[in-house]
């Protein structure tokens, strides 16, 4: 009898334990459920949903999946398994977003967007909701339309200490214009024992993002696709050019040492307590800055232009987007609470709580002076995920591994484009 | 009646069964499926593709590249790694003073988290304001100080070294183990036939210390060949690919190309590898017993 008993409580448990992993999310009733990764940002998030739920009598529970790079993974597991939330959002590439598109996780926002004369299109800047758009015939095979809702923007770009450019005798108003003029401060700054710029280089993808932004300014965007594309090689003058520039950076001293292994958290930490001149970073750092010197004196500039013959371009858009599940049984409401999230009031609110710049352009005019300046940039952003073709990964990896190289001073950019342009040449015929 | 018994045997040992088979034997089966297909992780179809991910592995430079410097490290960690824990363990298992204080302090190490180590070893060794270089130029040894982790010629041992600090409390514990099993009367009757220390060390300690000395080796080369968080933390495989492992090589595959059949291939591979390893250890050790 006890040993029955056992054994009842035995598969009682076992059923238990098998059957909780499997239970759905965000279908019940009328409750919005929301899975983000920006720990910065939870609690505006929980207040407007506060707010929400007093208007609309709708509760949205924001779940919060910390850091991106789990959160990233819990995504595709949950796609794997038809268990995303209402609403979501998505990291890393384009081609990524498109095979969520594509694997029918997303639904298409265009018809929404569209309404009242594109009143909610119209809402945002231009280029953040690009960064969610597929235009026609694009190389992803996605069919045309709007996939995402811009949250926020950002652009990167370079930033400099005011205080210290004083220390160095140098106009703190006056941030260098043109590359020879970076370089001129870097000798200055080696010449007076002093890091020079620090950036979050040992992640990749910054180095990547400052590559490109010199490739564009060097060789202008048609060329800079054609490489993407495959009918430019990487082994161009123009690239060489792009390399090198690395190399005259960290020659000149302008680099700070550690730069090729560096986080950007540990660039952030530098910058923010003023041990070094200049960062290269995202609008975001406005609220880490804040948060680490609420004192710090600095300002934001395009990065300095290596050439005259076409505009400097820097990495700009939709800093973070959120998108409805195609197989949510809430999609109306989700929709309806993505348009409320996104009107003037409420993206002013969040702006101004997260020091985020936002997505609704009719938000922009309580902004502190500096995120003014990264605001400004928006004219000469540009992204990856806009440029209709994508880069093979291993491609950019062997471009950003062989910069880390030049400035170490292990292998010249001649020798890093023959590499990159091999490994290029790989992934094309892989794909024929 | 028999048949009832026996399935109620069955029956107690069907959840543990089940539990294993969801998290260990499935996934298992999963990878190896995974890795004859080009998938990216996201998309519900899969495109098989053979042996094509196995045959990039042959000629993928930098994963051969990132199995030799886990090879390095690993040869690090046996030998200067396993020699400290065994002298400390030895010191420790003599009477000497404070010798229950020491071996809390020596196990300190592997119960920190890796990622909290590697970010307090990064501050110690950063270039610019790391106390490493300010004690060097302090003592004079100007001359020495550099950035430890973005030199190519210092990363790799420098990450070795840190390893070794976080890891040989493990070797530590199962060594001082070991030693407190050897009977003291053998060590008296060594004494009593005029044995020296070094004698005793040699014909007393080590032979009847050899099945500790395999185990302990066989758990640093799969403990060490496996090590990502620590250098991932530290230099993320920089600069260039000079600190590049396996490990981080599966998750730039899976996370940074999407490339999951791939990086389940790279995995399979790295799993081969290390029980061959394993293996060949412990046919050498049953040779050397023989």
């Amino acid at each position: 009898m006890r040993q029955s008993k056992l054994l009842s409580i035995l598969i009682i448990t076992a059923f238990l334990f098998l059957s909780a992993g499997c239970t759905a999310k965000g279908d019940s009733g009328k409750n919005i459920t929301i899975w983000h990764w920006m720990t910065d940002r939870e609690p505006a998030f929980k207040e407007l949903a506060k707010r929400y739920e007093a208007n609309s009598g709708i509760k949205v529970n924001f779940e919060l999946y910390a850091p991106s790079d789990a959160y990233s993974q819990k995504v595709r597991a949950a796609a794997q398994g038809s268990n995303l939330p209402d609403i979501f959002g998505i990291l890393g590439e384009k081609r990524d977003f498109a095979s969520f598109i594509k694997g029918g996780f997303i639904l298409d926002l265009t018809p929404y967007m569209l309404e009242d004369k594109a009143k909610w299109k119209n809402s945002f800047f231009a280029k953040a909701l690009a960064v969610d758009e597929f235009s026609a015939g694009n190389s992803y095979g996605v069919a045309p339309g709007i996939y995402g809702v811009p949250i926020d923007i950002m652009t990167i770009e370079m930033v400099y200490n005011k205080s210290l450019f004083k220390q160095l005798g140098l106009n703190p108003n006056q941030p260098p214009q043109t590359f020879e003029r970076l370089l001129e401060i870097g000798r200055k700054l080696k010449a007076a024992n002093l890091q020079g710029l620090v950036s979050g280089w040992g992640e990749i993808w910054m180095i990547d993002c400052l590559a490109s932004n010199y490739a564009f300014n060097i060789m202008g965007k048609d060329k800079v696709i054609a490489t993407i594309k495959g009918e430019v090689p990487y082994t161009d003058p123009g690239w060489v050019k792009v390399l090198s520039l690395f190399k005259d950076m960290q020659e000149s001293g302008l680099l700070a040492s550690g730069v090729v292994t560096m986080v950007n958290k540990t660039a952030e930490q530098l910058f923010a307590n003023e041990k070094a001149v200049f960062a290269f970073n995202g609008s975001w750092c406005v609220n880490v800055y804040k948060g680490m010197n609420p004192r710090l004196e600095y300002g934001a500039f395009l990065p300095p232009k290596a050439s005259n013959k076409y505009p400097m371009a820097i990495w700009g858009g939709a800093g973070s987007s959120f998108m409805v599940s195609s197989r949510s049984k809430n999609k109306e409401e989700a929709i309806k609470f993505l348009r409320w999230l996104t009107e003037a009031p409420q993206q002013a609110y969040l702006a101004e709580s997260t020091n985020n710049l936002p997505a609704n352009k009719n938000s922009l005019n309580w902004i502190p002076p500096v995120m003014a300046d990264f605001a400004k940039a928006m004219d000469n952003a540009t992204h990856p995920n806009v440029w209709g073709v994508s880069e093979f990964s291993p491609v950019i990896e062997a471009l950003d591994k062989g910069i880390q190289s030049i400035i170490i001073g292990e292998k010249t950019p001649e020798q890093v484009a023959r590499e990159v342009q091999r490994v290029k040449e790989r992934e094309l015929a892989k794909k024929r | 009646m028999k048949i009832k018994a026996s399935l109620e045997n069955y029956l107690f040992v069907l959840p543990a069964v089940t539990i294993f088979a969801i998290f260990y034997i499935i996934p298992f089966i999963s990878v190896f499926q995974l890795s004859f297909y080009d998938w990216d992780g996201i998309l519900p179809t899969k495109i098989f593709i053979g042996l094509s991910n196995f045959k990039e592995i042959v000629a993928d430079r930098i994963w051969w590249q990132s199995l030799w410097q886990s090879g390095y490290i690993t040869l690090i960690a046996l030998t200067f790694q396993n020699a400290i824990a065994f002298l400390l363990a030895w010191a420790c298992d003599r009477e000497i003073r404070m010798k229950h204080f020491y071996r809390v302090i020596f196990f300190i190490p592997p119960v920190l988290s890796e990622v909290v180590v590697g970010l307090v070893w990064q501050w110690i060794l950063n270039g610019n304001y790391g106390i490493l270089n300010h004690w060097l130029a302090y003592f004079g040894f100007t001359n020495l100080t550099h950035n430890w982790l973005s030199d190519p010629n210092t990363a790799l041992t420098t990450v070795a070294i840190v390893h070794c600090w976080k890891g040989f409390g493990w070797g530590f514990l199962l060594f001082l183990a070991g030693l407190q099993t050897i009977p003291r009367e053998l060590y008296e009757a060594a004494r009593v036939d005029g044995a020296n220390a070094w004698n005793s060390f040699k014909n007393v300690t080590i032979p009847l210390m050899i099945p500790v000395v395999v185990l302990v080796g066989i758990l640093t080369i799969l403990g060490t060949m496996q090590v990502f968080v620590l250098i991932y933390t530290m230099t993320g495989g920089g600069p260039g690919y000079h600190t590049e492992v396996p490990v981080l090589r599966i998750l730039a595959s899976m996370r940074g190309s999407s490339r999951f059949g791939y990086a389940c291939a790279q995995g399979i591979t790295f799993g081969v590898i290390l029980c061959m390893v394993s293996f060949a250890q412990y046919l050498i050790n049953k040779k050397a017993k023989a």
